[in-house]
């Protein structure tokens, strides 16, 4: 279907005072629809993300829709700290929902952005997250098109809650899904592990190393397309988030009835990361990732895939890490580094340093 | 009951502290419970400080034993 | 990480396997115990049991000073964030140990109790010194290694004339410990005989192996100090058994790169400064076992944060079903436990040994359950 798209008028910028980025903060009057509300959206917001939606301060963006099978889908992100090594809560908000739409095989067309912010944000941080946003934003060729803003009293918030919602297409004949993993089919993680729950975990107070490990936050979908193209018929995709490649096995396990045999000594981890963990007496397997992925596929294809996945800048380090068994239990094993075999389990509540 | 790690002496500090390296983790710790320490010494590495150093020469007597054990299982 | 990746072999691991196999006596069984729940969390991480023979079986120790630390001592921790003006800094794993009232120090945190966690003692010292302001508590626990560093930072406060930093002594001791369970085994009627201890390694590096020679000595068991990494203690069981074939009841050091005879004089005179035994204390599934305790000197009473307040005495219910106390001292396995997997699991521990990741049932519901329902 062929659509005309107009180019809209250029609205005229409300009148008003500059916002003083760099010595004022968020007050409660950014978020009660008025004036100042307008001015916080068009100086910051819309300034940053500019593009013909958000051009015509509409309360909503409407855009054709292509062939091919919608696909949908929204996070809230509330990471302390904002600001770590690699990247920002913005960064993280536009890769994580991007990479949501990518593990369908879906391109990734359009983000919305809401924020909750807290009276007492520093309008320099949030001027940074947002330009952050913007270029991560641009760089995947994906634009924020709508979005929202409130305030809260100074307390009720941690500095600032995201949450964005994207839209994407999927074409005709792909069906990637976690129910997919059959037994005999191969696991294919992109790259190193455990970047980014360590990067975050080394920020913390009283466990500040000198050394600077780096979130590896990404957008995923230029390697998702890139392997979709050299194996078109991957059955399941997931970026290994909160909870690991370890919980993300697990999920996987249970949608799919089958388990999982995984070799230790295949899973790619940098020296600094495994040394942050034995220092911190904690399991890399349950480490968030913000820009790595698993796939799996056939045991026919895996070669294939591995090979492109390598030429691909984000799946330079890709390896393949085990294999799917058998398994009514729906149980991941690991073989050990020893030789040893034992479960990886869920997490079970958030993982701490440990002494003992 | 207690997770503790070989890490490398790589500067002295003030205060009976020092920089060791673990695996290219650099961290700054306490060496109070040693008698003396030396850049280059491997301690024994628990909740920021160091136990004890560790004994290079008994590690590799030890390594070398797994490694004459291995020998003696190939030339069975 | 050098070190530390060499004993972790998978070729060593297997050739020692193999020596295990062929040094034990088919003819029999060989029940030998990890104290230390580091050992237990190593034997379960890295699969050792799957390479171990059918009649070498772990039983795992009391080693955990997280799951031993009776309710009533959370409780004191849990009163003292709720005190006004106070930081209560605390090591990670006490964090999600449920109190009485089935409440943690996290949940205590989320209620808006000014609770912190720490990497080291030091760290609570610092926040004492930037916030003057505050009275900063220190939860100590753990057993002999971790016991010196306590012992130095209140040297340190003291040194610093800090007026606002005090301790909860929590802190355990090893040898103590060890006689109190042989001797329950010894009452026991129906508890099966121990063969044997793979010894705590970091422990035996502040107390030496000479610390446990009255303990083997007294019940004629072999004793054999191991390192931490998989390949030590497949070493040491395998040492262990050929004690046992041999008819020996020796202490042997098999972590001779870091554990001596005489262990940390500097640190042994440090916590003889500063700390004294208690002439008792309760141990969760243990009882009560004297003079296996610390408590802060009266010339430090100044950082004791028992003395400087007031706290409540609480008691403990354990759940009617737990069998905490039988597993922790060697005579059930987890599995044995009505509670375990069931209605008790890491999520929603019922019991001291599934609270902490280096519990018995911690460790098997984790890392164990793949060969148990298999």
């Amino acid at each position: 279907m062929n659509t005309v798209i107009e180019l809209p008028r250029r609205i005229k910028k409300l009148s008003g005072p500059k916002l003083n980025i760099k010595h004022g903060c968020v007050e409660l009057s950014h978020g009660s629809g008025g004036r100042a509300m307008a001015q916080l959206i068009d100086q910051l917001f819309f300034a940053a993300f500019d593009n013909e939606w958000l051009a015509q301060k509409n309360d909503q963006a409407c855009f054709p829709v292509t062939t091919g099978r919608m696909v949908m889908t929204t996070d809230a992100h509330v990471i302390s700290p904002l600001f770590f090594p690699g990247g920002d809560i913005g960064s993280l908000a536009i890769h994580g929902t991007i990479n949501d739409i990518a593990m369908a095989g879906a391109k990734p067309l359009y983000l919305s952005a809401s924020f909750i912010l807290e009276e007492g944000l520093p309008l320099s941080d949030l001027q940074k997250i947002v330009a952050s946003m913007a270029m991560a934003s641009r760089l995947a060729n994906v634009s924020i098109v709508t979005g929202d803003t409130k305030v809260v009293e100074r307390g009720k918030g941690d500095g600032v809650f995201i949450t964005t919602t994207g839209i994407g297409v999927v074409p005709h004949g792909v069906s990637i899904s976690g129910d997919k993993a059959c037994p005999g089919d191969h696991v294919i993680v992109s790259g190193h592990i455990g970047d980014h729950g360590v990067a975050i975990m080394s920020l913390r107070n009283n466990l500040q190393f000198f050394t600077t490990i780096e979130s590896d936050t990404a957008a995923l979908h230029n390697l998702v397309h890139h392997m979709m193209t050299a194996a078109p018929n991957i059955h399941c995709l997931r970026d290994p988030t909160r909870g690991g490649i370890a919980t993300t096995l697990n999920e996987l396990a249970l949608q799919s009835h089958v388990g999982f045999m995984i070799d230790e000594r295949q899973i790619p981890i940098r020296t600094e990361v495994n040394s942050a963990c034995e220092l911190l007496g904690l399991d890399a397997m349950y480490v968030a990732n913000e820009g790595k992925l698993l796939a799996i596929v056939s045991p026919e294809d895996s070669a294939t895939l591995l090979t492109a996945m390598r030429a691909h800048p984000l799946g330079q380090d890709a390896a393949i890490i085990g294999e799917v068994i058998r398994d009514p239990r729906c149980f991941v094993q690991l073989k050990t580094k020893t030789g040893g075999i034992r479960m990886m389990d869920w997490l079970a509540g958030e993982q701490l340093p440990r002494i003992c | 009951m207690c997770l503790a790690i070989p890490a490398q002496i790589i500067k002295i500090l003030d205060f009976q502290r020092a920089l060791v390296n673990l695996g290219g983790i650099e961290k700054d710790i306490s060496v109070a419970l040693l008698a003396d320490v030396a850049i280059g010494d491997y301690v024994i590495l628990h909740v920021g400080y160091a136990l004890t150093k560790l004994d290079e020469d008994e590690a590799k007597k030890t390594l070398g034993l797994f490694a004459d054990m291995m020998q003696g299982d190939a030339n069975a | 990480m050098k070190y530390i990746e060499e004993f972790r072999h998978e070729d060593t691991a297997k050739m020692l396997a193999e020596a295990i196999t062929t040094a034990a006596n088919p003819e029999r069984y060989y029940r030998l115990m990890e104290f230390c729940g580091g050992h237990t969390h190593t034997i379960h991480r890295y699969g050792l049991p799957s390479l171990l023979p059918s009649n070498v079986e772990m039983i795992h120790g009391p080693g955990c000073p997280v799951c031993v630390l009776p309710m009533e001592r959370i409780d004191k921790a849990i009163a003292l964030a709720n005190l006004p003006n106070i930081i209560l800094c605390s090591y990670g794993d006490m964090l999600r140990v449920p109190g009485s009232n089935k409440r943690s120090l996290l949940q205590t945190k989320a209620r808006g109790a000014d609770v912190r966690m720490v990497y080291s003692v030091d760290d609570a010292l610092h926040i004492a010194q930037r916030n003057p302001q505050k009275d900063v508590v220190f939860f100590a626990i753990g057993f002999e290694t971790t016991t010196p560093p306590t012992a130095h930072a209140i040297k340190q406060a003291k040194a610093l004339h800090l007026t606002n930093f005090s301790v909860f002594c929590n802190h355990v001791l090893t040898p103590v410990a060890m006689d109190s369970l042989l001797q329950t085994q010894q009452q026991e009627a129906d508890a099966v005989n121990l063969d044997g201890f793979v010894g705590p390694a970091h422990v035996s590096i502040v107390i030496g192996s000479q610390a446990y020679e009255t303990v083997s000595q007294k019940y004629k068991k072999p004793i054999v100090i191991s390192g931490f990494e998989p390949i030590d203690v497949l070493h040491s069981i395998l040492m262990l058994i050929e004690q046992i074939n041999q008819q020996r009841s020796e202490v042997e050091i098999q972590y001779t790169r870091a554990v001596t005879r005489e262990g940390s004089l500097l640190s042994q005179s440090l916590m003889a400064e500063v700390l004294e035994l208690r002439s008792s204390f309760e141990w969760r599934g243990l009882g009560s076992i004297p003079n296996s305790a610390l408590q802060i000197k009266s010339a430090f009473a100044e950082f004791d944060a028992e003395k400087r307040f007031t706290l409540p005495d609480t008691k403990g219910i354990e759940h009617k079903q737990c069998d905490c106390g039988a597993i922790l001292r060697g005579l059930k396995k987890p599995t044995d436990c009505k509670l375990f997997a069931k209605v008790c699991t890491p999520e929603n521990p019922l019991g001291s040994c599934m609270v902490s990741s280096e519990g018995a049932c911690a460790a098997i519901y984790a890392y164990g359950r793949g060969s148990i329902t298999a």
